[in-house]
């Protein structure tokens, strides 16, 4: 290393130095962080709480939760203070709809797409993600992590025990399951309602491709178009292959009839990933096997927990240095391994990440990405609202007509097809 | 003296007034604004700005619930919340009974008894309910029963059933009425010629024909509230619900029940007793009519409590299990997820308002027993 490299290095750090410090400085008092992260998630928010605290010692985080309900009764918490104009610094979201449908259209979030300019984070979040956090008015929030909705478990053992491969298509898997279920295997397990809904739009965009299932949220085509009819039917088909006490049973439930051998297969998000390999100690590709759900292999349907700036927030400058943090490398790099997911970045360190969750970041780096509908990402809370009723229209009734027309009129209804 | 009453009566609205202005205020205020949000469209994008855009529109958020095509799960909530309601408050009144008449006469161990069924009271229907959950579970809890005593274990399904029983046209609602008139007045007819009260028969006989015309016309069929047919009835996941909200409030049907078998004057039963009654026979000609007045009582306490049932059912079979669902959870998730805060509004109406049929006669007569309270 020659002198002058060395003089520059030193002015480098310099710089960096007297960067850093002020920044640090300038930050102080308190931060409010409304969620509803507690438990298994609870380590991986305090793991970034306790990043913020070291690099802006002035500043006092003020941990809100509210658990429970999948977030029904934060976000119910939530919208009393918004409306009571009491908005904590910043908040959990859904990124996508569930936050833009709901927030910003009633002009309660700030854009920040300075920030995402500021920061050069349009380069390193996959464009794909970034059309579906933002609107043509901006960008509207900070996501801290990937999840993906469109996974099969099972467990590689059983699998070879009853003589089955892996569907890689939904016909190949309903060839497959009176095989199953003749051992006495539920060929699917199943849970409550929502992940009902979660088994349908992995159905729904392994019938009708990602291009159409994009259409099909920017009003381009109609619920009652025959693809998402044949969508239904297939939906109908496969769980007359699940099991009859889905409603009493948790997603945690669900995974659990594969680890026993009860069930085959399970369609879950990558939390189910979490969920063996750190509370059920499984050894990711031995205990637990997984791919795409069927037919939706090269696809991501992806969701995402993010954080945004409502309009009028106590503490601005506090939230913007907390939104900064969460969008960098080393913040995503922290959290994502404690909390099971990954980097919504494209160039995190893969090598902080366990078997499952490489091979789920290498597929997020190449695949058509598509959003999720059971978590927020391509509806508003309205139409997911309503959606349930579909949901259970369809579960008593088993009528794909039935359904589909009921989907339209609540995608009317909710401004879906209008937007 | 005057001059003191008067300072009295002053002492005591000063004591009153905070209360009242409170109720005036957090109570009739409150219930005064949501019906007006009732009448509005609050809920159209948008709805959580600063300043949202609301449009009065009148009844038709009531209309949209009652007959409107995606509201079928509200109708379902309705039946579901009868169904409960008339359950829950017949078996935790029988089950209450049959436990205070054994516990009251018992020689020995009385108090502690009482305090073992008075117990599940103290829990909250959360609690109640999360543990029922478990104990429901299709593969576990109460279904592996039989397996103790060597029998198959249990299938039902308990809580994720999907069956219905007793089913009926909502469509048909009005034309169910006019049949359930005819019956009521042909009852009531038949009465008044028995005890030979000829101008009441002539009545309830004219209403009678009247329903039977209405009915053989086919005019009451159609009046439908709906364009099609839609079937509603009793689910049988509702079995586990009421089965949990029995255990927890059957404890305290029993305490009221033994507090009025106390108050049966002994006089009473040795009368009975000396004009030759036997045991079996003072309790049902003695004690039982002397519990009417608590059965009333009873009834008023439980029926709200399930008419208004929400915690215990969110709790054991979760948000969106339509066929548990009763419409204060629909209420709660129609406000705070699917931000229609107008109809959440009105759906709460509508509860307000079925409460009060139950309560309010409850209350005026209750008043009118007193005398009227001071006057």
């Amino acid at each position: 290393m020659t002198r002058s490299m060395m003089v520059k290095l030193a002015a480098l750090a310099l710089i960096l130095a007297l960067a850093c410090v002020p920044a640090g400085a300038a930050v102080s008092g308190n931060l409010e962080i409304f969620s509803w992260w507690a438990g298994d998630e609870g380590p991986a928010l305090e793991a970034l709480i306790a990043k913020y605290e070291a690099t802006y010692p002035a500043a006092r985080v003020i941990n809100s939760t509210v658990t429970g309900g999948a977030g029904v009764n934060a976000k119910a918490v939530l919208k009393t203070r918004m409306l009571g104009g009491d908005p904590p610094d910043t908040f959990q979201v859904h990124a996508g709809q569930e936050l833009i449908g709901t927030w910003v259209v009633a002009g309660r979030m700030e854009d920040l797409t300075f920030l995402y300019e500021e920061e050069g984070w349009m380069n390193v979040f996959p464009a794909g993600l970034l059309k579906l956090l933002s609107t043509d008015e901006g960008i509207w929030s900070v996501p801290v992590n990937i999840h993906r909705s469109n996974v099969l478990w099972y467990v590689p053992e059983n699998l070879n025990k009853w003589g089955v491969k892996v569907p890689a298509t939904w016909q190949e898997f309903l060839e497959i399951a009176p095989t199953l279920q003749a051992k006495g295997v539920v060929p699917l397990s199943l849970g409550e309602n929502w992940t009902a809904t979660h088994l349908w739009e992995c159905v729904a965009v392994a019938a009708m491709g990602p291009e159409k299932w994009d259409q099909l949220w920017a009003g381009k085509l109609s619920w009652k178009s025959p693809e998402v009819i044949e969508a239904w039917k297939l939906f109908g088909e496969v769980i007359k292959y699940t099991n009859a006490d889905a409603p009493s049973l948790s997603w945690q439930q669900a995974t659990d009839m594969v680890v026993q051998g009860q069930a085959a297969f399970n369609v879950m998000g990558d939390w189910a990933a979490g969920y063996m390999a750190t509370t059920l100690k499984l050894e990711p590709g031995v205990g637990f096997g997984w791919a795409a759900s069927p037919g939706t292999n090269g696809v991501f349907v992806m969701l995402s927990d993010s954080f945004g700036l409502p309009v009028g927030c106590p503490n601005r400058e506090n939230a913007i240095a907390w939104l900064k943090m969460l969008g960098s490398r080393e913040a995503q790099d922290i959290f994502n391994p404690l909390k099971g997911s990954i980097s919504a970045r494209i160039d995190s360190d893969m090598s902080l990440y366990n078997k499952y969750l490489q091979s789920a970041a290498a597929d997020w780096r190449t695949n058509v990405i598509a959003g999720s509908l059971a978590h927020g990402v391509v509806a508003n809370e309205r139409f997911m609202n309503d959606f349930a009723t579909v949901m259970e229209i369809f579960l008593q009734t088993g009528n794909a007509e039935a359904a589909a027309n009921a989907a339209e009129a609540v995608a009317i209804q909710s401004g879906v097809i209008t937007r | 003296m005057r001059f003191r009453l008067k300072r009295d009566e002053l002492y005591a609205v000063l004591v009153i007034l905070p209360s009242i202005l409170l109720l005036a205020v957090f109570v009739y205020g409150f219930i005064a604004q949501t019906f007006r949000v009732s009448l509005t469209d609050w809920g159209q994008t948008a709805a959580l700005s600063l300043q949202p855009e609301i449009n009065y529109v009148g009844l038709s958020n009531y209309a949209d619930l009652f007959g409107g095509f995606l509201n079928i799960r509200f109708r379902q909530d309705l039946t579901n919340m009868v169904m409960f309601t008339v359950l829950f408050v017949g078996l935790s009144l029988a089950t209450g009974l049959v436990l205070a008449s054994l516990v009251d006469n018992l020689i020995w161990g009385e108090t502690v008894l009482r305090t073992v069924f008075l117990y599940p009271m103290s829990l909250s229907f959360v609690v109640t309910g999360t543990v029922w959950r478990w104990l429901l579970q299709p593969r576990g809890g109460i279904n592996l029963l039989p397996t103790l005593v060597g029998l198959r274990a249990g299938q039902f399904l308990w809580l994720s059933s999907r069956d219905q029983q007793l089913t009926f046209d909502w469509a048909l609602l009005p034309h169910y009425a006019v049949v359930a008139l005819l019956a009521l007045a042909a009852v009531m007819a038949g009465a008044a010629v028995l005890r030979r009260r000829r101008r009441q028969a002539a009545a309830w006989g004219a209403a009678a024909a009247m329903a039977a015309a209405v009915v053989a016309t086919g005019l009451s069929r159609r009046w439908q509230l709906l364009p099609y047919s839609e079937a509603h009835g009793f689910s049988t996941a509702l079995w586990g619900v009421v089965l949990a909200a029995v255990w927890q409030m059957s404890g305290y049907t029993m305490a009221l029940y033994l507090a009025g078998l106390r108050t049966v004057p002994d006089e009473l039963r040795e009368a009975a007793y000396v004009d030759g009654a036997s045991r079996l026979q003072i309790y049902r000609h003695v004690e039982l009519p002397m519990l009417m007045p608590i059965t009333v009582s009873a009834i008023v306490i439980l029926g709200h409590i399930a008419l208004k049932i929400f915690d215990l059912i969110f709790a054991m079979a979760g948000p969106d299990h339509a066929p548990t669902s009763v419409p204060a959870i629909t209420m709660f998730l129609k406000t705070f997820r699917g931000n229609q805060l107008a109809v959440g509004a009105a759906i709460g109406t509508i509860l307000l308002v079925i409460v009060s049929l139950l309560i309010v006669p409850y209350v005026v007569t209750q008043y009118r027993g007193d005398g009227g309270g001071r006057a």
